[in-house]
């Protein structure tokens, strides 16, 4: 199934297919998961996004990308939407939609930012925020693989409310390593002071360059290009740093 | 079949049609990176070939049975003019792409003349891009990018590269010729992306 997941044909990967809201859960006051229904899904890596496409009953129609959240099980897919204030879409897709409630995605997307089983190298993954989204599904998918790749995972949010698939991430995975940073306000008695990503934070939870990690970086473009400059800064070859920015299209 | 989604309505105000530092201009400014290519449509191909090296090639004749579209658009180019509701005549690239086989998110557009320009895969789609061959119900003439160029008007014009002849899927994006020379990698008009760092 690997192969055909990724390299499908694009007529297929460029359908708008109806899905259902089957399930929904809050991951923080301002994140939530969403579990879909999705006919005929053809499969997907841990790193893929999705495109959501909402339409008014007036024809006006919005779509955004989400990162898929789930690891491949059978034609169920989770994403997790972050609220931002004011937006057009992930309000309503928290606030609004329900169970039972249809929407529109296409999918999966992204042939790059993937991790696939086979692969066996150290992987660092950092995220800024709502970007664990689909470094969590690479988690989700070393684990459902019974892989034993080490991982590391360096997680930076605003404060100790804003961590997004705590209880998991708490639960013992044997090879992940989590690292938790705080830019904002840190827990009482936090060794690190608050304040956002530096050089030591990747030396320290990260892997040294020479053992040739793949590093996956995703969240808000400013927290993307600052970790990625970093990790070159430290001698991580840029061929092995990817990328996924969450600005608002695509930038 | 479209899923209307209740309560879901547009946020924002219908926006004004000229993008931020812009102005609208009525004629049709000519702005090349060099001279224009003389092209035979003889010989004329459009190329899309896959991160694996799979190639289709579709000629003058091919390219002229396809199933055609006639957008009118807004243009917006770099050097700040905007022109509204221009007419056109082209192929869509959702028509083109249909059946290539790939798992690449970027196209690396390549023109007669050397050009090349960059984008993310998703913006050549779903109705968003065309290789356009008439303009205001003519041919287009050489110096818009004639016999044919790219379309993509939601991003600004350096992107629709002039003399079009082919795409390349890339799994990693590899900037172009303005891209290269410290134009925005993406260009999207009404964030006013001009330069790197915008
Ligand atoms: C590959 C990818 C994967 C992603 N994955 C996730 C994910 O897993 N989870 C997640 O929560 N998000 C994800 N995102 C981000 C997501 O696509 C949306 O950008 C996000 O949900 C905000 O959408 P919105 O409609 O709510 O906000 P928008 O309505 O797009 O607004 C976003 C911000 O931009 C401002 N803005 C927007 N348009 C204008 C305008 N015309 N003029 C002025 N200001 C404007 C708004 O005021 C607001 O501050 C991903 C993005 C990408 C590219």
């Amino acid at each position: 199934m690997a192969g055909t997941a990724l390299l499908g044909r694009l007529s297929e990967r460029l359908r708008w297919r109806a899905c259902t809201l089957v399930e929904e859960r809050n991951e923080t006051s301002s994140a939530r998961t969403l579990v879909f229904d999705v006919p005929d899904w053809p499969g997907h890596f841990g790193g893929q996004h999705v495109d959501v496409r909402l339409t008014a009953e007036d024809g006006y129609s919005a779509q955004r990308s989400y990162s898929i959240a789930s690891a491949e099980a059978g034609g169920r897919l989770e994403l997790t939407v972050q609220r931002v204030a004011e937006g057009e879409v992930s309000p309503y897709l928290i606030d609004q939609l329900a169970v039972g409630d249809q929407i529109e995605l296409r999918g999966p997307v992204g042939g790059w930012f993937v991790w696939q089983p086979e692969q066996t190298e150290p992987v660092l993954l950092v995220a800024g925020g709502s970007g664990l989204v689909p470094l969590m599904a690479m988690i989700r998918a070393r684990r459902a693989a019974g892989s034993r790749a080490p991982f590391r995972l360096i997680y930076s949010v605003r404060s100790p409310g804003d961590r997004i698939y705590l209880a998991e991430l708490r639960r013992l995975d044997p090879g992940l390593d989590t690292t938790f940073l705080y830019t904002r306000e840190a827990p009482d008695g936090w060794p690190r002071p608050a304040g956002r990503l530096d050089a030591e934070d990747l030396a320290r939870a990260g892997w040294p360059p020479d053992f040739e990690p793949t590093v996956y970086v995703c969240g808000p473009t400013g927290f993307v290009e600052h970790a990625a400059d970093l990790l070159v800064d430290l001698g991580h070859d840029a061929e092995r740093i990817r990328t996924e920015r969450f600005g608002p299209s695509g930038g | 079949m479209t899923v209307i989604s209740r309560g879901f309505h547009r946020r924002r105000p219908v926006d004004e049609k000229l993008p931020p530092g812009q102005y609208e201009t009525r004629d049709f400014p000519v702005l090349s990176a060099g001279p224009t290519p003389r092209i035979d449509l003889d010989t004329w191909s459009f190329d899309i070939s896959n991160e694996s090296g799979a190639k289709r090639s579709w000629s003058w004749a091919q390219m002229m049975a396809l199933p055609y579209e006639t957008p009118v658009v807004d243009l917006h180019c770099v050097t700040k003019w905007s022109k509204f509701g221009t007419r056109w005549q082209g192929v869509s690239l959702d028509v083109l792409l249909a059946d290539v086989e790939t798992s690449a998110d970027y196209a690396l557009v390549h023109s007669y003349g050397g050009y090349t320009t960059n984008l993310p895969l998703d913006d050549l789609l779903d109705g968003k891009a065309w290789i356009a061959y008439r303009y205001d119900g003519e041919d287009l003439p050489p110096q818009h990018g004639g016999p044919a160029r790219l379309l993509v008007p939601h991003l600004y014009l350096w992107k629709s590269a002039k003399w079009v002849h082919g795409i390349e899927l890339k799994l990693q994006d590899e900037p172009g010729f303005w891209e290269t020379a410290g134009y925005n990698n993406y260009g999207d008009p009404w964030r006013e992306q001009r330069y790197w760092g915008d």
